[in-house]
C-alpha cells in the first residue's frame, strides 16, 4: 500500500478543488437549505459531476463506470466536503450504489447502473430504523413471502436522499430474530409502488433525508439484491465504503474550517495584537493540525485497503471513522471558540457552524466485525438550518 | 422552633396557598421563565398571578432591602425560600439581567436616587434590561470600547455600535460601557451608563444563533441623548463598575448552565434515564462504553455541585469567598457543554433532528440546546480569558 497520490489522483484532486471553488461555495448549500428547496441539491450540478466522470468512479466499465476505486472517490469527496456540497454521493454512489454493485442481479445492474453513472437516477439505501442505532443487522421491517414475491411492512428512518430517489434499496427481515445477521434481505423497491409513503425529514446537518413507510408493499423475487437472508454482509461492505467516503468528506470540511480559522487568527486583533499570537490558541491550532493529518492518513489507508481487498480493510475503516469523527469535532468546536461571538452566529460568510462535527460511532461488534461501525450516514452534524 | 424554622413553615404555608397549581411540578431553568418588561407577553396567565403575588412579598429579589422592592431576607432565609419553592417545583417568579446583573451592581454603586428609581421596577418585572458591553472590535479586550459619549450640558450624546446584545429587541433599558475620555489609558476613559432603549437614535437588528433562535442583536446609537445623571459611579470610573458586574454575570452563567440544569427540554431527564431510554438496560445502561461516559459525567457534575456547596457553606459560616469561585464560570459551562453533547450522542440518530417528522419535541430541544451550549464558553468572557484571570490573579503567575 502506497500512501501517496498518483499523478492521476493529483490531477483529479485539483480538478475537483477548482470545480468546487467555482461552482459550489458554501453559500449555495445555505441558499438551498434556507429556501427549503424541494430537492435540496442541484440536479444540474449533479449531471455536471456525472459528466466529469465522478459519479461513475466506482462502477463497472460494462455499465458505463470508470472502475476506479475508493482512493479516487475519496479525493473527490474531500473536495466536496470543503464546502459541504449537498449532492447525493453518499446515497447514490456509495450506500445504495455499492449495495447494488455488490449484490444486484445482472438485470438490475444493467437497468440502473448506467442511469446512475449518467447522473439520471438517484438511488437511496433504506436501512436504519427507529431502534436500530446504525446496527445494519437490527431489522424489524418484515418481508413476508407471498406467492412468487414478498410483502414489506415497516418503517425506515433518515433515508438519505430518499425524498427524491428513483429507486429504494430496503433491508427487511425474511427470517431470524431482530438482531440476527442471517435473515436480512435487501429488496429493490420503486418509490411509487402501492404502500410506500415517503416523508421528508429535516436534519440538523442539512443532509437530505426521509422517512420511508412500507405498508404491505409488494416486491417481486427478481428484486431481491443478493441472496434471500444474506443481505447483511452486502450492507456491511457497502457501509464500509460509504464510511470511507464520509471520512474523506470530513477531512475536507475540517481542513476548510481550520484554514478559515487560521486566517481569522491572523486578522482578528484584541489587546492590540492578532489573536493568533496568543500561545493559548497557537498550541491548540498546532494540535488540530496534528489531528487533521492523522485523519488524512487514516482515510488514505482505509481507501487503499478496500481497493486492494486487504485483510486489514475492516480495521482500517474503523480507524478512519474513529480518527475523523474525533478530529472533526475538535476542529469544529475549536473553530467556533476561536471566532468568539461570530462563531455562534448563523453566519452567511463562514463555514464554521457548519463544520459538520461527526462523532465517533459506538463500536458495534455484535453481529459482524467492527468495520460495520454504525453511524455511516448517521452522526453527521453539519449545519444548523435557519428559519427566518 | 428556631426563627429560621418558623420562617420556613410560614413560607411553606404561603406557597401552598399562593403557588398556582399550573406552575407546580415544572421545575426551573435560568433562561426559561418570565423575563418581564414592557413587551413581555404571558403564555400562561398564572405566571402573571404568581409574579404579582411574589412581588407583594418581595420574593422576586428575596435578599434585596425592602425599600427597593426586595424581601429583606437574610441569606439563610432566602435559601429556605428557594428550598421550599424547590419542593413544589415552581419556577422563580421572575428572571433576567435586572435581577442578576444590573440590580446587584446598582446596590453596590448606585446613588440612593438611582436605586429608588430602578430597583423597584426590576423587582416588579416592569423593566427589562440588556447588556451593552461588546463591540465589533472589543470583545475579550472589553476595555477598548469605542462607543463615544460627548458631554453636552446635562446630557451625553452617544454614538457607536454594540454587538451580541442579548435580547436587546425585548429590553426597555440597556446598561452600557461608553468612552468618555479617548485620551486617557483605555481603562480610565470608560463610563458606565444607563440608557433608555426608547430614546431617539437607538436602533436594533437581530442576529440569529446557530441554534436557530435569535436572542442577540446589533445595537446602534446614533446621536442618542442620555442624561448625565444616568452615570453609575463617576465619569471615567466605569471600568471598576463593569468588572463588578461581570462578576455577577459569571455567577449567573455558572448557576444557569452548571450542574446540568439548563435546557428547554420539557421532561428534563437525567442522563442515565435518557441512556436507558435509548440504549436499553434496567438497572444499568446496556452499552458499557456509554455507561462509563454517563458515570464520568455524573461524577464530574457532582464534584462541581459539592464545590458550589462548599462555597455557600463557607459564606454562611462568615468566610470570604475563596479562590475556587474563580473557576465556576469556566467549569460550569464546560460541564454543560459536555453534558449537552453527550445527550445528543445518547440519542443516536434521533439526535440529528432539526425540526419536523420523525423526531419528538424533546429530541429537537436537546439538539438545539447542544448548539446553544457552544456559546457558553464565549458569552460573559471566553474560557481563555477566564483561564488568564485565574493564572494571573489567583495563581499569581507572571504576565
Ligand atoms: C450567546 C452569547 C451571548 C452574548 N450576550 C452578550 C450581551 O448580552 N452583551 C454583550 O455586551 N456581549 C454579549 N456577548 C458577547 C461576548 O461577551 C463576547 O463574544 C466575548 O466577550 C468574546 O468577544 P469576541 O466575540 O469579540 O471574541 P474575541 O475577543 O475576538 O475572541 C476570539 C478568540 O480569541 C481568544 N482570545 C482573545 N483574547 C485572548 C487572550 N488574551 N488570550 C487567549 N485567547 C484570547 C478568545 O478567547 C476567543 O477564543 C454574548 C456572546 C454570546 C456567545
Amino acid at each position: 500500500m502506497q500512501l501517496v497520490l498518483t499523478e492521476d489522483q493529483e490531477l483529479l484532486a485539483k480538478t475537483a478543488r477548482d470545480f468546487v471553488a467555482e461552482k459550489s461555495p458554501v453559500a449555495r448549500m445555505r441558499a438551498l437549505r434556507d429556501s427549503n428547496d424541494a430537492t435540496g441539491f442541484s440536479k444540474a450540478l449533479w449531471k455536471e459531476m456525472a459528466e466529469l466522470g465522478w459519479v461513475g468512479i466506482p462502477f463497472a466499465e460494462i455499465h458505463g463506470g470508470a472502475e476506479m476505486g475508493m482512493a479516487e472517490l475519496a479525493v473527490v469527496m474531500e473536495a466536496l466536503g470543503r464546502t459541504l456540497a449537498p449532492e447525493p454521493f453518499l446515497s447514490t454512489v456509495l450506500l445504495a450504489g455499492q449495495t447494488l454493485a455488490l449484490g444486484g442481479s445482472e438485470a438490475l445492474q444493467a437497468e440502473w447502473t448506467p442511469k446512475i453513472v449518467e447522473g439520471d437516477a438517484i438511488v437511496a439505501l433504506a436501512s436504519d430504523e427507529a431502534r436500530s442505532r446504525w446496527n445494519l443487522c437490527h431489522v424489524e421491517t418484515r418481508a413476508d413471502a407471498e406467492g412468487d414475491g414478498y410483502r414489506l411492512t415497516g418503517e425506515k428512518i433518515q433515508v438519505l436522499d430518499g425524498h427524491v430517489a428513483d429507486l429504494l434499496l430496503v433491508s427487511a427481515r425474511t427470517s431470524g430474530a431482530v438482531d440476527d445477521a442471517a435473515g436480512v434481505t435487501i429488496f429493490a423497491v420503486r418509490p411509487d409502488a402501492a404502500g410506500v409513503t415517503i416523508v421528508r425529514q429535516n436534519r440538523i446537518d442539512s443532509r437530505n433525508a426521509a422517512l420511508v413507510r412500507l405498508d404491505g408493499v409488494e416486491v417481486a423475487a427478481a428484486d431481491v439484491i443478493g441472496a434471500v437472508g444474506e443481505g447483511a454482509p452486502i450492507l456491511e461492505a457497502a457501509a464500509a465504503r460509504a464510511t470511507v467516503g464520509l471520512c474523506a468528506e470530513m477531512v475536507g470540511s475540517m481542513q476548510e474550517a481550520f484554514d478559515r480559522t487560521l486566517d481569522y487568527m491572523r486578522q482578528r486583533k484584541q489587546f492590540e495584537v492578532p489573536i493568533g499570537s496568543f500561545q493559548a490558541l497557537k498550541h491548540r491550532a498546532a494540535r488540530e493540525f496534528i489531528a487533521i493529518e492523522l485523519s488524512r492518513t487514516a482515510v488514505m489507508a482505509a481507501a487503499r485497503a478496500i481497493d486492494a481487498a486487504d485483510d486489514e480493510a475492516a480495521a482500517l475503516v474503523s480507524l478512519a471513522k474513529a480518527q475523523c469523527s474525533e478530529a472533526a469535532i475538535l476542529v469544529a468546536n475549536e473553530s467556533v471558540q476561536m471566532h468568539g461571538g461570530i462563531g455562534v452566529r448563523r453566519a452567511r460568510h463562514r463555514l464554521l457552524p457548519e463544520a459538520r462535527p461527526c462523532r465517533r460511532a459506538e463500536p458495534r461488534g455484535r453481529c459482524l466485525p467492527p468495520a460495520a461501525l454504525g453511524g455511516v450516514p448517521g452522526l453527521l452534524m453539519q449545519q444548523p438550518r435557519a428559519r427566518e | 422552633m428556631s426563627d429560621l424554622d418558623s420562617f420556613r413553615s410560614d413560607v411553606a404555608a404561603w406557597l401552598e396557598t399562593n403557588a398556582p397549581e399550573s406552575l407546580r411540578g415544572r421545575g426551573a431553568s435560568a433562561l426559561e421563565g418570565v423575563w418581564g418588561g414592557k413587551k413581555w407577553v404571558y403564555a400562561n396567565p398564572d405566571a402573571k398571578l404568581w409574579l404579582e403575588r411574589c412581588v407583594e412579598q418581595g420574593y422576586t429579589a428575596p435578599t434585596w432591602p425592602k425599600e427597593y422592592g426586595g424581601g429583606g431576607l437574610s441569606a439563610a432565609e432566602a435559601k429556605a425560600l428557594g428550598q421550599e419553592m424547590g419542593k413544589l417545583r415552581v419556577p422563580p417568579p421572575l428572571i433576567g439581567f435586572g435581577l442578576t446583573m444590573i440590580g446587584p451592581t446598582l446596590l453596590q454603586y448606585g446613588t440612593e436616587e438611582q436605586k429608588l428609581e430602578h430597583l423597584p421596577k426590576i423587582c416588579r418585572g416592569e423593566i427589562r434590561w440588556c447588556q451593552g458591553y461588546s463591540e465589533p472590535g472589543s470583545g475579550s479586550d472589553l476595555a477598548s470600547v469605542q462607543t463615544r459619549a460627548v458631554r453636552d450640558g446635562d446630557d451625553f450624546i452617544i454614538n457607536g455600535h454594540k454587538v451580541w446584545t442579548s435580547y436587546a429587541d425585548e429590553a426597555d433599558w440597556i446598561f452600557a460601557l461608553v468612552r468618555t475620555d479617548p485620551e486617557a489609558k483605555k481603562q480610565e476613559g470608560i463610563t458606565f451608563l444607563l440608557i433608555d432603549m426608547a430614546s431617539p437614535g437607538v436602533s436594533i437588528a437581530p442576529i440569529k444563533l446557530i441554534s436557530g433562535s435569535s436572542p442577540f442583536c446589533e445595537t446602534t446609537f446614533d446621536d442618542v441623548r442620555v442624561p448625565v445623571k444616568n452615570v453609575i459611579s463617576k465619569i471615567n470610573a466605569g471600568w471598576t463598575v463593569a468588572k463588578a458586574l461581570l462578576g455577577h454575570e459569571r455567577t449567573m452563567i455558572a448557576d444557569a448552565f452548571g450542574g446540568g440544569a439548563s435546557g428547554t427540554s420539557k421532561k428534563r431527564k437525567g442522563l442515565s434515564d435518557l441512556a436507558r431510554d435509548y440504549l436499553g438496560g434496567d438497572g444499568e445502561v446496556a452499552d458499557p462504553l456509554l455507561r462509563d461516559e454517563v458515570a464520568h459525567m455524573e461524577m464530574d457534575t457532582r464534584a462541581f455541585l459539592l464545590t458550589l456547596q462548599r462555597t455557600r457553606d463557607a459564606a454562611k459560616a462568615g468566610h470570604q469567598p475563596g479562590a475556587e469561585t474563580s473557576f465556576f464560570k469556566i467549569h460550569g459551562t464546560e460541564l454543560n457543554m459536555r453534558r449537552s453533547e453527550l445527550m445528543v450522542r445518547l440519542a443516536g440518530p434521533q439526535g440529528l433532528g432539526w425540526e419536523g417528522d420523525g423526531f419528538d419535541e424533546d429530541e429537537l430541544a436537546r439538539t438545539r440546546d447542544w448548539l446553544r451550549s457552544r456559546g457558553n464558553s464565549i458569552e460573559g468572557g471566553t474560557s481563555e480569558i477566564q483561564l488568564n484571570i485565574i493564572a494571573k490573579h489567583v495563581l499569581g503567575l507572571p504576565d
